[in-house]
């Protein structure tokens, strides 16, 4: 056991040197997550701002004019002035003049007074769905604000006078960086892991040292155990430098538990570092291992994993591969864990996922090892 | 003698191919073994056998007692090893290749220190050179850092696979004054090559032809065997004409061309160098310095294969 850490110990430390001489793995594994979460966050973000928003007044009361002006009040909305009606309102959507049509009914003020149910009729743009999706929930947030506040004056304070049919929890502000932030580190954690693995194995084949290392008596786990070490602690800290820079710089919350978030990312790792010793086992060759790598972990984590593009939008046979891309799960884990407050004790399926991913691409991968070492 | 390395019967068979043929040899302690033979003729795949690399397909093979077969991790502590290609890390220094490689036969502290400078002291590493990258280090530093890290765990056999491969003559020639001091110490070196020059170094050769072990000697033994009487050399114009003749005189064995001269094997007591000059500068031909040759192992080689072809 003792010989076993101290030849662990001695893999470990000669690869920390490796990176250390090249320090390209470290600029990979630590500067591009930042330089991708900031740009995601400021500059590709899906966010859209003074979204212009007509509104057809039916009410014309002083209530009214008050929602309008405080709905618009944020940089979120912008106000495209009246419509003397729905149907020129229509025109104007049509014309692309506005992305969504606010309609207060006859008798709104006087509901309102009254104690009554209010409703608003909201009209979206569906065309692009990314802003209708973003439109319908900046209003909705707006006038749950508003119908609170409302409600204080009301006179009747029985049940919330403005109704909004839904209520967007955990991102009432629908903001990207929140929802980026735990895709960015499944898609820099994939990287990492599979491209820097593949290519310390690939190099050692390529350079003839693994011939080298197996005349002696180290084992094969020892070799496995001790080149990956160092890549789970550059992996870890990758990830730690994403949640540090969204929590800090973005305000994505963390609201779950630190646990569950440890054990996801290391099971996660864990594929990731399979699929990179898979790989390089079987190419064996530095160039190749590069590509497959890459290819093999920036594509899915990137567009089948929910990151960028929802899964439920995706056509079935899409969705079906989705289903084997680990990334999926850990995206859909991490989100669970910073916006919901999630555990283990509802996280436990995606473990499992991952898990079940780990122990077969590792499994093929030492299978593949000693035959080609025999 | 004690025999530190026996083999019998060992085979390889690669699905049809057959790498290695039955083999039987001994080694004894302190010995300096040459294993030679062309590329492909069975040498890697018997070397790598015997170092626990590959396990044989049939027959047997202990090496420092072990069995390579059913103990290879036993043999591989046993041994060191000195691959063909050069395969320490060039972007490591030799210092921490060697605290590498120390690390991997659990080696630490005071104790891998100790046993790195003994080894450097056994192979001349010097420390400049043990504070250099090692991918900066001539070629011939490079071989002396393999074997010095091959060395750190003080084997009793060392295997060095083609070790002077593409090193300049002035670093072969020191190498192999290396090798000889370690086997003067008492550990036995296991070595293939294919500079015959080389091979004049090791006190018994074996010879492999297409998987087969068809001789194994002593260099005295094999040539007295293998290329009896006496040769000798000539150098003069259009040798390849004068080769041709030199076969129809009486007497000779063999006409073989050699670097710049010819060399001509008479059966013993037939051996006429007067004979040569007259014979082929009748024909209009010159010829200069007609000269008493040793044999040597490139003669036996061709004299081998040719026999075993």
């Amino acid at each position: 056991m003792r010989r076993f850490a101290q030849r662990v110990l001695a893999l470990s430390s000669k690869e920390v040197r490796h990176v250390v001489r090249d320090p390209r793995s470290l600029y990979l594994a630590l500067g591009m997550p930042v330089v991708m979460i900031l740009l995601f966050g400021f500059g590709v973000s899906f966010d859209l701002d003074r979204l212009p928003v007509a509104f057809v007044d039916h009410d014309a009361s002083a209530t009214t004019r008050a929602l309008r002006q405080r709905l618009t009040a944020s940089a979120d909305l912008s106000d495209a002035g009246l419509s003397t009606s729905v149907a020129e309102a229509e025109r104007r959507m049509i014309a692309g003049e506005v992305v969504a049509v606010v309609v207060f009914p006859p008798g709104f003020e006087a509901r309102l007074r009254r104690g009554q149910r209010a409703d608003v009729q909201l009209l979206i743009d569906g065309a692009d769905n990314n802003t209708a999706v973003q439109v319908r929930a900046k209003t909705e947030a707006a006038l749950r604000v508003l119908g609170l506040s409302a409600s204080a004056q009301a006179v009747n304070a029985g049940k919330p006078p403005v109704s909004a049919r839904s209520w967007t929890r955990f991102n009432p502000e629908a903001r990207s960086a929140v929802f980026l932030v735990p895709g960015i580190a499944a898609y820099v954690l994939a990287i990492v892991a599979v491209l820097l693995t593949a290519l310390t194995v690939a190099r050692e084949w390529e350079r003839g040292s693994m011939a080298q290392l197996f005349a002696t008596p180290v084992g094969r786990l020892e070799i496995v155990i001790g080149k990956l070490l160092p890549y789970v602690a550059l992996g870890a800290l990758a990830v730690l430098l994403v949640l540090a820079v969204g929590t800090t710089v973005f305000d994505v919350p963390f609201r779950g538990s630190p646990l569950a978030l440890a054990v996801l990312s290391i099971l996660f790792l864990a594929g990731m570092l399979g699929q990179g010793l898979m790989i390089s086992v079987i190419t064996r060759n530095q160039m190749v291992a590069t590509q497959a790598g890459a290819l093999s972990s920036m594509l899915p984590s990137m567009l089948l994993s929910g990151f960028v593009f929802p899964i439920e939008n995706m056509p079935a046979p899409l969705q079906a591969v989705s289903a084997i891309v680990p990334a999926r799960y850990y995206v859909d884990g991490l989100r669970a864990i910073l916006l919901r407050g999630a555990g283990l004790d509802t996280l436990w399926p995606q473990a499992l996922a991952l898990l079940a991913f780990a122990a077969v691409t590792v499994a093929i991968s030492t299978a593949r090892f000693r035959r080609v070492v025999a | 003698m004690t025999h530190v390395i026996e083999v019998r019967g060992l085979r390889r068979e690669f699905g049809d191919f057959v790498a290695v043929r039955d083999v039987d040899f001994d080694v004894e302690r302190g010995e300096i073994f040459g294993y030679l033979g062309a590329n492909g003729a069975g040498k890697s795949t018997t070397i790598r056998m015997l170092s626990g690399l590959l396990a044989p397909s049939g027959g047997r093979a202990t090496v420092a007692g072990h069995d390579v077969g059913s103990d290879p991790i036993a043999v591989k502590r046993s041994i060191g090893y000195m691959s063909q290609k050069f395969s320490l890390y060039r972007d490591l220094t030799a210092q921490e290749n060697l605290e590498f490689f120390g690390g991997i036969y659990g080696m630490a502290g005071a104790t891998l220190r100790r046993a790195i400078d003994r080894a450097c002291e056994r192979t001349g590493l010097a420390d400049e050179h043990r504070k250099a990258m090692t991918g900066a280090l001539p070629g011939g530093t490079r071989q002396r850092l393999a074997l010095t890290s091959a060395l750190l765990h003080e084997p009793p056999i060392v295997f060095l696979d083609e070790p002077t491969a593409g090193v300049d003559p002035a670093s072969r020639r020191a190498f192999w004054r290396l090798i000889r001091e370690l086997a003067d110490g008492g550990t036995t070196v296991f070595v293939t090559t294919h500079y015959m020059d080389e091979a004049e170094y090791c006190a018994r050769i074996g010879l492999m032809v297409d998987g087969v072990l068809v001789a194994l000697d002593t260099p005295a033994a094999l040539k007295a065997r293998y290329v009896p009487g006496e040769t000798y050399a000539f150098t003069g114009r259009d040798l390849h004409a004068a080769r041709e003749r030199t076969l129809s005189l009486p007497g000779v064995l063999a006409a073989e061309p050699f670097g710049a001269r010819v060399h001509v094997r008479f059966a013993e007591g037939h051996a006429d160098p007067d004979m040569i000059a007259r014979h082929l500068t009748e024909g209009g031909g010159r010829v200069d310095r007609v000269e008493r040759v040793e044999a040597s192992l490139e003669d036996v080689f061709l004299a081998v294969v040719g026999e075993a072809a």
